[in-house]
């Protein structure tokens, strides 16, 4: 019997929020050093999506975003972002490197550099926490980033669950710096095989 | 204000003149246009992946999801609106590798895939590929006239271009 989105309760998705509470709380604290600023995070968001709304979801239509993305192996495969707006990507930097940082949308090769280093270190973070709690194996890739339209981003992390299905999990968490200059998105994206083991390892198997 | 039909992931659709006929983020997809250049018909689909045969579950198959299934698919929906197979021709965008990595895992290097599987669909079924911008690492939104059957190509960092 293979794996279906139908079997997800909503004990699971619960599950599925502290996972994203867990994960998204670790990087938040690491941010939070990083930058010497305080960090609110939203209760996660944890949602079935047909792939058909997938862009309103997202914030609609060709937003241009910055995206870290690492492809996740191990006992939970699945993919994972980490996106921003380019303004808050800016106010990023701006906290982390001072008057460097130049106005104009675009990014030099050095913020370039410092956004792939933000974005290893939280997602870093997010994957250890997980495994630790869940205790099971992840192996992340380096990560790669993208400042791209957000549908063509996200939807490369949506390519093995459209082998089986046309919805996808999304376990989303926002976290904003305390006077909301910047906001960040985490989002999970199981492969259809890791919910199984996701499930079972914290007692509420399938 | 002028008709534009949204065609989703995974989804296609077909419209007559004077619609514009849109799918906004294609990155590692792929957007496939048919137009009949007689009756100003046209049609898209957004495909995610080259194969059917990829599906792990095929009672419930999607069509429009895959390069192989969706090109007969728009090509039918094509003929029975009213457009004729020797006016139709096709255009390809999208593709892309968005992200790059040193790995062997194919599902990466899916853009290029689904370029060379979306070709071979057109082949199989003799309709002519007379433009494409695919491929590179850019994310695309595209939209066709139907009166003109000009191809609209929006990116976020390579502004907008004409095929």
């Amino acid at each position: 019997m293979g794996f279906s989105f139908d079997k997800i309760k909503d004990l699971q998705i619960d599950i599925l929020k502290e996972v994203g509470n867990i994960g998204a709380g670790h990087a938040a604290t690491a941010l939070s050093t990083m930058i010497q600023k305080q960090i609110d995070m939203n209760v996660p968001n944890v949602k079935l999506i047909p792939f058909s709304e997938i862009e309103d979801f997202l914030g609609g239509e060709d937003k241009v975003v910055v995206g870290i993305f690492l492809r996740v192996e191990g006992d939970i495969p699945g993919n994972m972002f980490f996106v921003m707006t380019v303004d808050s990507a800016k106010q990023l930097l701006k906290r982390m490197m001072g008057d460097a940082v130049s106005s104009d949308p675009e990014f030099s090769e050095i913020e370039f550099s410092a956004l792939h280093e933000v974005g290893n270190i939280l997602a870093g973070s997010y994957l250890s926490s997980l495994a630790d709690f869940t205790n099971l194996k992840l192996y992340p890739t380096v990560p790669s980033m993208a400042i791209d339209m957000v549908g063509a981003i996200i939807s490369f992390g949506l390519l093995q669950v459209s082998q089986i299905s046309d919805v996808a999990i999304l376990i989303n968490t926002t976290f904003l710096e305390g006077e909301h200059f910047i906001e960040g998105h985490f989002f999970l994206i199981p492969d259809p095989e890791a919910f199984d083991r996701l499930f079972s390892a914290l007692g509420v198997p399938l | 204000m002028m008709n534009v039909v949204k065609v989703r992931m995974a989804d296609l659709n077909t419209i007559g003149a004077p619609a514009r006929i849109r799918t906004t983020g294609l990155g590692s997809c792929v957007g496939i246009v048919l137009f009949d250049v007689k009756q100003k018909v046209g049609g898209m689909a957004h495909i995610m992946l080259p194969s059917s045969e990829i599906a792990k579950d095929n009672q419930f198959l999607n069509r429009a999801k895959y390069a192989d299934t969706a090109v007969p698919l728009l090509f039918e929906k094509m003929l029975s609106i009213g457009a004729s197979k020797e006016n139709i021709v096709a255009k390809l965008a999208g593709g892309s590798q968005m992200f790059q990595f040193n790995t062997s895992n194919d599902m990466l290097r899916i853009g290029p895939r689904n370029v060379e599987a979306s070709k071979l669909a057109l082949s199989n079924i003799g309709i002519p590929l007379i433009a494409e911008d695919t491929g590179g690492n850019i994310g695309r939104t595209i939209e066709l006239d139907t009166q003109t059957g000009i191809l609209h190509i929006k990116t976020a960092n390579l502004g907008v271009k004409e095929i």
